[in-house]
């Protein structure tokens, strides 16, 4: 008999589970190690030497600026979209119960569930049909949509926390339902939107699909990257740019890890 | 709240606007319920569906084969197009592969997931967490751009089976038919790699939290009742993961459907179903046939979906 459970994984298990973590990550060093090589015409490994001077380079780019800024500029808009909708979405389904519940979130998942280039060149076609002409509004347009989920998923989660009593004590107590959004809900939910605003800026940032087909003459970092890709012209300013794409989206991820942290260990998530 | 009079038993109404409009909402739930959920429904359903919509009925009409102008009469030939042999393998060959794909992310995630659940403890499982995490929300393209390094002939893949002397092993593979090329990042076997590598990390989160349901009772009970490790995992542990793993196959398979960036720029000349989407929309501007396109991926996870609700997968997201 073996009432206590074995605390150290078996041999297999931990070489599997380590493999695993490590076919993950590997590819990610060396983006970070491609940033400093010298070669410029090749992705020879191992790198004949190592230099900063692309980073002086990058930074004197404007194309690179221009693409940069435009990414920001989309991403700091759609994920406020999201926020707002996403939150009142994620407010009635959790509060209220009403006819056509589950069908409110299968609608929000929907965008993300189906491949990108259907949300793509559904979007396109729609825009052509309807004489838009492609800008930053149409770009920003497609990506509060799937923007959406991100924080309705968080929110919701969190909703389901804010115990209904609470509010009605506020209530009780005499203030009104705005108050009682300031003073109750704001601050309890606060934490979760900032985690899933972060998350959706992330989103959108990285985002390539939609965009290619939403817009039109203006590049975000991603299409810029999606170009090297195809025809790689100057290596040495895209291993910089890969680099410090990876460090932007670090950041939020790791923000939005800690803010919610706390929160999910007192649900028990999981269990 | 110190500005708050003391309420009497029956309280007045509140005064001022916002105080009204406060009382009228909480008297009249319906309304409260069409002002939150009007803006977002509205959003999805008129920008998301509408568009949706417009493309799947654009796949009911033709091409017109002289002009090149889409005639705007229902047709069921965009649809006999779509079956042609050239597309239909199209179709099978994108099946296959996100098959494949979805088999091997569940093999290569299920120990991280399985380990995470049950063995970490602590630090470690925020370090597990984190690991994961990571590389599932960071950027799709440099992701991509990471095995265009590693893929390449002069790149660190080719340099350690050179130093493992092992380099036989790798042209042997290459030599190989179908799966084969003239190297890594030309052949089926690189896109294979990076699907994997790109689209894995999806699985192993819904693996962990089935796993992590499974009372530890359960595993000490089969044990107790004669049970190898072996057994367990065959007959208590594996069953009950099962819905997860079907939850994450439902990303893996999905993504590799629709996805037409990674096997254009990591792999050979044959069309994937997102490549050919985007050709007929693009060069071709055979609008109905892509939007035709569009269905065969909608279909296959409609059915997907349906299955993977009857396993009870929904249950694991």
């Amino acid at each position: 008999m073996r009432s206590d459970r074995s605390t150290t994984a078996p041999l297999g298990l931990k070489i599997a589970a380590i493999g695993g973590l490590a076919f993950l990550h590997i590819p990610i060093l060396l983006i970070f190690l491609y940033a400093f090589t010298t070669e410029e015409k090749s992705y020879q490994f191992p790198p004949p030497g190592l230099t900063l001077q692309w980073f002086a380079v990058t930074w004197n780019r404007p194309d690179v600026w221009a693409a940069l800024t435009l990414s920001v500029k989309v991403a700091t808009i759609a994920t406020a979209i999201a926020l707002v909708l996403g939150t009142l979405c994620a407010a009635a389904v959790s509060q209220t119960r009403f006819f056509g519940r589950e069908t409110i979130s299968l609608l929000v998942i929907l965008p993300i569930a189906l491949p990108g280039i259907i949300t793509g060149i559904a979007l396109r076609s729609a825009f052509s049909m309807a004489d838009i002409p492609f800008s930053f509004w149409t770009i920003v347009l497609g990506h509060a949509t799937f923007c959406i989920v991100v924080v309705y998923n968080n929110a919701v989660a969190r909703f389901r926390r804010v115990s209904g009593s609470l509010i009605e004590a506020s209530m009780d107590l005499g203030a009104d339902g705005f108050q009682t959004f300031r003073h109750i809900i704001l601050p309890n939910i606060g934490t979760a939107l900032l985690a899933g605003g972060m998350l959706a800026f992330a989103l959108s940032f990285d985002e390539v699909i939609v965009t290619t087909f939403t817009g039109g003459q203006q590049s975000t970092l991603p299409i810029w990257m999606l170009e090297e890709l195809i025809r790689p012209r100057q290596r040495p300013v895209t291993n910089v740019v890969a680099m410090v794409v990876m460090l932007v989206t670090f950041l939020p991820i790791l923000a939005a890890y800690y803010l919610t942290r706390d929160g999910d260990q007192i649900a028990g998530a999981g269990k | 709240m110190s500005t708050l009079a003391t309420p009497a038993a029956i309280t007045p109404n509140r005064p001022g606007l916002t105080g009204r409009l406060s009382d009228f909402l909480w008297k009249h739930p319906h309304v409260l319920l069409v002002i939150l959920l009007g803006p977002p429904v509205l959003w999805l359903g008129i920008i998301y569906l509408g568009s949706l919509f417009a493309l799947l009925l654009q796949s009911f009409f033709s091409i017109d084969d002289f002009s090149g102008l889409i005639s705007y009469e229902f047709t069921l030939s965009t649809y006999r197009q779509l079956l042609s042999d050239a597309n239909f393998d199209i179709i099978v060959r994108t099946i296959t592969m996100a098959a494949v794909v979805t088999i091997f992310s569940a093999l290569i995630a299920f120990p991280i997931a399985y380990y995470a659940a049950r063995y970490a403890k602590g630090k470690w499982k925020a370090v597990f967490y984190l690991g994961i995490m990571l590389p599932l929300w960071s950027s799709y393209l440099v992701k991509i751009y990471a095995w265009k390094l590693i893929l390449a002939k002069e790149g660190i893949l080719t340099w350690a089976f050179t130093k493992l002397h092992l380099l036989w092993l790798l042209d042997g593979w290459l030599a190989l038919p179908i799966i084969g090329g003239n190297s890594l990042s030309v052949s089926y076997t690189g896109t294979f790699l990076v699907f994997v590598y790109v689209w894995m990390p999806f699985m192993i989160l819904p693996i962990q939290a089935a796993l992590e349901r499974v009372p530890s009772n359960l595993i000490e009970a089969s044990s107790d009742l004669g049970g190898t490790p072996q057994q367990t995992f065959r007959h208590v542990l594996f069953p009950l993961a099962l819905p997860g793993i079907v939850a994450g196959s439902i990303f893996t398979f999905s993504l590799t459907l629709g996805d037409y960036i990674i096997p254009q720029i990591v792999g050979s000349s044959r069309l994937f179903i997102g490549q050919a989407v985007y050709a007929q929309q693009g060069t071709a501007g055979n609008i109905p046939l892509a939007a035709a396109f569009t269905v065969v991926p909608i279909v296959i996870m409609g059915l997907y979906l349906w299955m993977a609700k009857r396993m009870g997968a929904f249950d694991a997201l």
